[in-house]
């Protein structure tokens, strides 16, 4: 390295900084964005902070009683309950859908005709609804009238929404047909991405396929799989109308998984001040979540994945 | 060497600056000078928010149909149930055949949706005129916000409104004495239903006691067949057993103070033994393997008794209607049989009282104008249970809380069913409204997630009632 090539190095990034303080798109371009976010975001969410604090049944006046509701949430053997329902729920469901949907996007980037149309079977269904996923499975899994019923398939006579250890795998795994699609089609997306010679060079060098797939997909995955991740685990926190409509939390309180016991408390028992202590919960959860994942990322998001290309 | 592989070594030079550089362009060529990206960022502001007003100028125009008051026409939020859906629409479209100037808007809900809509309508103050209801903690807890009207002046005016009901039912739309709910449905006594052909096959009868229905368990197990059927999934099923097995060995006094909130009213023996009884149900096989995976929505735990799977099953009187629609021929050839619910010996509750759903009510929110409040007085007046309305519910097979039905009754094709629903609402010396809607919803919600541990054997009787004692009001 001479010393000019330094300079010029360290020239360019002042030029660099400097720039970014007094060019790029106006921060004005976000004001449409963030108004919206202000009015059906940040807003509500004052609201829910308020009456976390308050005692309120949905009809009558608002009570402001400090912290009562969150100290009956917190003593609640019911909340602690259905935050360690939450936790297996999202575990599983990482583990899970993870490799199956990695696996499936990489298979069906391939350029074969026969995997695009197998692609297209495997997004049907992204196209149901929850609540029409929830209810074709309790058809399914009814133990008398469902899958069970069919000569041959005896096997699948188990009492599967009411047993409460095998519930929670039933759910896990229907979350799991239902949302495999997804993380396939953006597994695809990524692997579509990766430029050929990528592979050239590995073939060139020896590698095998097994080898090309963990020295060249995965690494260049890194975002993607950072992406993907997020969601199936930042969406757990989400997953309400499907377990609503299959299980109700049921039986017991197998099921009831926070979001679950938060519409329960609030829509249900009426107590909108506990409900919304929940919400709250919900919302920091979800918050930390995301930024942890996010910073497995790595902070220096500008390095290059294209290091060779 | 082959051109690709240069490029791999030529890592953090060759592939870090270029990146940067083309990143710096593409914010040069970008960027607006600040006044202009004022003025474009404002357009595109006024831009978004002319879309939201637009957004919800529509509904608004539209929301004089389910909003509150001011408006002239009255708003009534019904059930989608069958055979009330169909009932309502066609009197709600004579009244407004008859009455242009005052005219009704119905809309229809299913029955888990309605509940927290109307609730969460009723607390911002635009409920519909009609509040379709079942009576009980729910009802109570919208006469303590003075979110409904108080009935009296009108039935003084016109005594029609109170006498033409079943004096249990009509009580059961009163708070403390007053009346604010009207009965606009069929009386649903919950019933014991049996598989005729069944019974007849292993030459029994259908039980008459607990012990009876204890005895009857061991034979239907012998003969392969299920003894109960029971949609343990949908949890309210779960619960006419132990509003029947309390009220049978303690009578109806021991709810009553669990409804006055007396401490510790959930430990009362009566409560502990019914639990018992019920595990004790459940431990001898009593119910089809795997009911806590039958619902009821579906109607599945009714498929279980006319498939003959399971020997008997406890449920409201609408199952027979439910019955007859999906399995026409079981219900023809005589093979459903229905009975009261067994007595427990040496309990202190008369054999005679029932459990269920008294009616459905009509209240008419206090926040509707006076236009409304008279189209809602005048068709609850004229035209709610008219001929025509009470022809098609005895049709569906369903029994009109009235009085003077009788006639009637004997001549529908249900002929038998609709007398002995008749016979045990009319004569019933205690018409319990079913725990879940009675009990404060806090409550409600709490018994059934606990009742669902008691017949998933997972909670002894004294930690339910622990666990219940805990949600009584002090």
């Amino acid at each position: 390295m001479t010393a000019s090539l330094q300079q010029r190095r360290a020239s360019r990034r002042s030029a660099v900084r400097a720039s970014a303080r007094t060019a790029g798109p106006s921060g004005w371009f976000a004001a449409p964005a963030l108004a919206l976010f202000f009015v059906f975001a940040i807003l509500p969410i004052a609201g829910v902070v308020l009456l976390s604090f308050t005692s309120w049944n949905g009809l009558g006046a608002i009570e402001l009683t400090g912290l009562d509701s969150w100290k009956r949430v917190l003593t609640d053997p019911v909340t602690v309950n259905a935050l360690v329902v939450t936790a297996k729920i999202m575990i599983f469901s990482f583990v899970v859908q993870f490799p199956i949907s990695l696996l499936l996007g990489v298979f069906t980037a391939g350029m074969q005709r026969y995997r695009a149309v197998l692609a297209v079977i495997y997004f049907v269904p992204l196209l149901l609804s929850s609540a029409a996923v929830a209810i074709a499975f309790k058809a399914l899994l009814d133990p008398n009238f469902g899958v069970g019923a069919i000569k041959g398939f005896e096997a699948f006579r188990q009492d599967w929404l009411g047993n409460s250890d095998l519930v929670l795998f039933v759910v896990v795994f229907v979350i799991a047909w239902q949302f495999v699609p997804l993380h396939t089609l953006i597994y695809q997306g990524g692997v579509k991405q990766i430029p050929r010679s990528l592979y050239e060079a590995a073939e060139i060098d020896g590698a095998g396929r097994v080898q090309q797939f963990f020295s060249v997909t995965l690494p260049q995955l890194k975002y993607t799989i950072i992406t993907s991740s997020t969601l199936m685990v930042v969406g757990s926190l989400t997953y309400f109308d499907l377990i609503f409509v299959l299980t109700g939390g049921g039986p017991g309180y197998a099921t009831r998984l926070l979001p679950l016991h938060m519409y329960l408390t609030g829509f249900r028992a009426n107590d909108m001040g506990a409900a919304s202590a929940l919400g709250v919960i919900l919302i920091v959860v979800g918050l930390l979540l995301a930024v942890v994942l996010q910073r497995l990322g790595g902070r220096d998001r500008a390095a290059s994945q294209m290091e060779g290309a | 060497m082959t051109p690709v592989r240069p490029l791999r070594t030529n890592n953090v030079v060759g592939s870090r600056w270029p990146v940067a550089v083309i990143a710096n362009e593409t914010e040069t060529t970008m960027s607006l000078t600040p006044k202009r990206s004022l003025t474009v960022g404002a357009a595109v502001l006024a831009g978004a928010l002319a879309l939201t007003a637009c957004g919800s100028s529509g509904p608004n125009q539209t929301s004089g149909s389910s909003g509150g008051g001011g408006s002239s026409t009255a708003t009534m939020w019904g059930l989608s149930q069958a055979p009330f859906q169909g009932v309502l629409d066609t009197s709600v479209q004579s009244w407004n055949d008859a009455n242009p100037d005052s005219p009704i808007d119905v809309e229809f809900f299913a029955g888990e949706d309605y509940k927290p809509k109307v609730r969460t309508a009723i607390g911002a103050g635009s409920a519909p005129t009609f509040i379709y209801g079942w009576g009980g903690g729910v009802l109570k807890s919208y006469v303590d916000e003075g979110k409904v009207l108080d009935l009296t002046p009108y039935i003084e005016e016109n005594p029609e409104l109170k006498d033409r009901y079943l004096e249990a039912v009509y009580e059961n739309g009163t708070v403390d004495g007053k009346p604010y709910a009207l009965p606009n449905s069929y009386s649903q006594p919950v019933m014991l239903y049996y598989n005729k052909t069944l019974f007849e096959e292993a030459g029994v009868e259908p039980p008459e006691t607990w012990d009876d229905l204890m005895d009857l368990v061991d034979v239907f197990k012998k003969e392969g067949v299920a003894p109960f059927s029971v949609g343990g999934q949908s949890r309210w099923p779960e619960l006419m057993w132990l509003s029947y097995l309390v009220d049978r060995i303690g009578g109806p006094e021991v709810f009553e103070s669990i409804l006055n909130n007396e401490p510790e009213a959930w430990s009362d023996p009566a409560v502990i033994e019914a639990l018992t009884k019920i595990q004790e149900l459940v431990r001898a096989g009593g119910f089809i393997d795997g009911f806590s995976s039958v619902a009821a929505d579906n109607r599945a735990d009714q498929a279980l008794l006319y498939t003959g799977r399971a020997a008997m099953m406890v449920h409201l009187a609408g199952a027979y209607s439910g019955i007859k629609g999906d399995a026409p021929d079981f219900v023809a050839n005589d093979e459903l049989g229905y009975t009261r619910f067994p007595a427990v010996e040496g309990g202190e509750g008369d054999p005679e009282n029932v459990i269920g759903n008294p009616s459905n009510f009509w209240s008419i929110s206090a926040d509707a104008s006076e236009e409304q409040i008279d189209t809602a007085i005048g068709y609850l007046t004229d035209e709610m249970f008219s001929d025509e309305y009470v022809d098609s519910i005895i049709e569906a097979g369903s029994v009109p809380a009235l009085v003077d039905v009788k006639d009637k009754l004997s001549q529908s094709e249900n002929k038998d069913f609709m007398e002995t629903i008749y016979e045990y609402a009319s004569s019933a010396p205690n018409f319990q409204l079913s725990w879940d809607q009675a009990l404060a919803p806090e409550q409600g919600e709490a018994m059934l997630t606990n009742l669902a541990l008691i017949f998933l054997d997972q909670q002894t009787p004294e930690e339910f009632a622990d666990a219940m004692n805990a949600t009584l009001a002090p």
